[in-house]
């Protein structure tokens, strides 16, 4: 079954059009956007990185999230509340840049998501 | 009596702050942006001000999800260049102009924009890259001191355009009565079109973007109209932070000229633009 959204991005990736982080979705993402937005310090980007599933345990991550957090699962982090301006400080600890991330989110390398980006960017509708 | 000079609009992405901490500007990827900002940054450095207002939204590095104000005034003496997890930019603390915050909280209080006002505030790249846009190398400290406004762009539902449009025009009049000689500047950060997730990412409506560019010089009404999902549709989920543009031109006169602009795709995975307005003024004929 493919749906709307898959036959629009041409199946190449699982993300939705668009993620609004509005208060249902703040309120559903909260401890893994606080977990992530803790890593802007240097002391608990060393105890993440010493044992992350420890360090999720602590923020009190949901089973799916921190499945999502550990396998750098970054659409998934999205559909369980994740905001963009979080998640990417966990992407910096990972030395991923936003290219990296739009890569991800439409199903492209990154080579190809800068490629786009340089030539005007990406169209729709 | 204060008086605003100049308003600037302009984007705010992380990577334009790092090619110039990195000394990229003159790479074939940042060249094009960098001489697009050329002209304004001449202009701006003959007619500083005193005082830059600067309208921006923090990302997830002073404002955390505990507490969301929708508008917000810097009231401190000094603001720290926030890590936001990369260690911080390179650039001198943030001086605040205290008395000018607190004659805005008053005003602004008495003109029915009921905002938070914040006493420790890190700056982020929201603040510090449009500081950088204006002066690219201050040296040991910036050239003018700073009251930050934040808005809420990021939590949904945002301020609506219309109401951006209505908060400028309450601080451009609280901004004139400030009892004090100070020339000031109001900028306004954020944008052009973009989309940071999801599977519409790296989206770019270049036709969007040039109407607007035109539009917040002479028709500022018709993007005030505009509903929230109006911009997320056409300029991305990210490209609602236009609507910080609304707030300078509100505080401005509504006879401006535009001294310059210019627009570029890519910076890093948004389209980037700059736009300088002169304020004329709406002044009565001189005194006797």
């Amino acid at each position: 079954m493919v749906d709307a959204n898959e036959r629009r991005t041409e199946s190449r990736t699982k993300a939705r059009d668009d993620y609004l982080l509005d208060i249902e979705h703040a309120r559903r993402g909260y401890a893994l956007n606080r977990m992530c937005g803790s890593l802007m310090h240097a002391e608990n980007r060393s105890r993440f990185s010493a044992d992350e599933a420890a360090y999720c345990d602590e923020f009190g991550l949901s089973p799916e999230q921190k499945h999502a957090v550990l396998e750098r699962d970054w659409t998934a982090m999205m559909d369980l509340g994740g905001s963009i301006f979080y998640t990417f400080k966990l992407a910096m600890l990972d030395k991923k840049s936003m290219q990296y991330l739009g890569g991800v989110f439409t199903g492209m390398s990154t080579e190809e998501f800068i490629e786009a980006m340089q030539s005007g960017g990406r169209k729709f509708g | 009596m204060a008086d605003i000079i100049w308003g600037l609009a302009t984007s705010h992405v992380p990577s334009i702050g790092a090619a110039m901490d990195n000394h990229k500007t003159e790479d074939p990827y940042w060249k094009p942006l960098f001489d697009g900002y050329a002209p304004a940054r001449r202009w701006m450095a003959e007619h500083p001000p005193d005082v830059a207002v600067i309208v921006y939204n923090d990302h997830a590095n002073s404002i955390d999800m505990d507490l969301v104000p929708t508008f917000a005034v810097g009231t401190a003496a000094a603001y720290d260049v926030a890590d936001e997890g990369w260690g911080r930019r390179p650039v001198p603390p943030v001086i605040g102009a205290p008395e000018l915050s607190e004659h805005l909280v008053r005003e602004l209080l008495d003109s029915s924009f009921d905002i938070a006002t914040c006493n420790r505030l890190d700056v982020d790249h929201g603040l510090t890259v449009p500081l950088s846009v204006y002066c690219p190398e201050p040296g040991d400290a910036w050239p003018c001191a700073v009251v930050p406004v934040l808005v809420n762009v990021i939590q949904s539902p945002q301020p609506t355009a219309a109401r951006c449009y209505e908060f400028g025009k309450a601080i451009g009049q609280a901004i004139r009565s400030f009892p004090q000689d100070t020339k000031v500047a109001v900028f306004g950060t954020g944008g052009m079109s973009h989309q940071l997730a999801g599977a519409r990412a790296g989206l770019i409506n270049e036709e969007f973007d040039r109407r607007f560019l035109q539009a917040i010089e002479n028709d500022p009404e018709s993007l005030a109209a505009l509903s929230r999902e109006d911009y997320v549709r056409e300029a991305g989920t990210e490209g609602i932070e236009m609507i910080m543009w609304l707030v300078m031109r509100g505080a401005m006169s509504e006879r401006i000229s535009r001294v310059h602009d210019t627009y570029h795709v890519p910076a890093s995975n948004t389209a980037a633009a700059l736009a300088l307005f002169q304020d004329l003024g709406d002044r009565e004929p001189a005194a006797v």
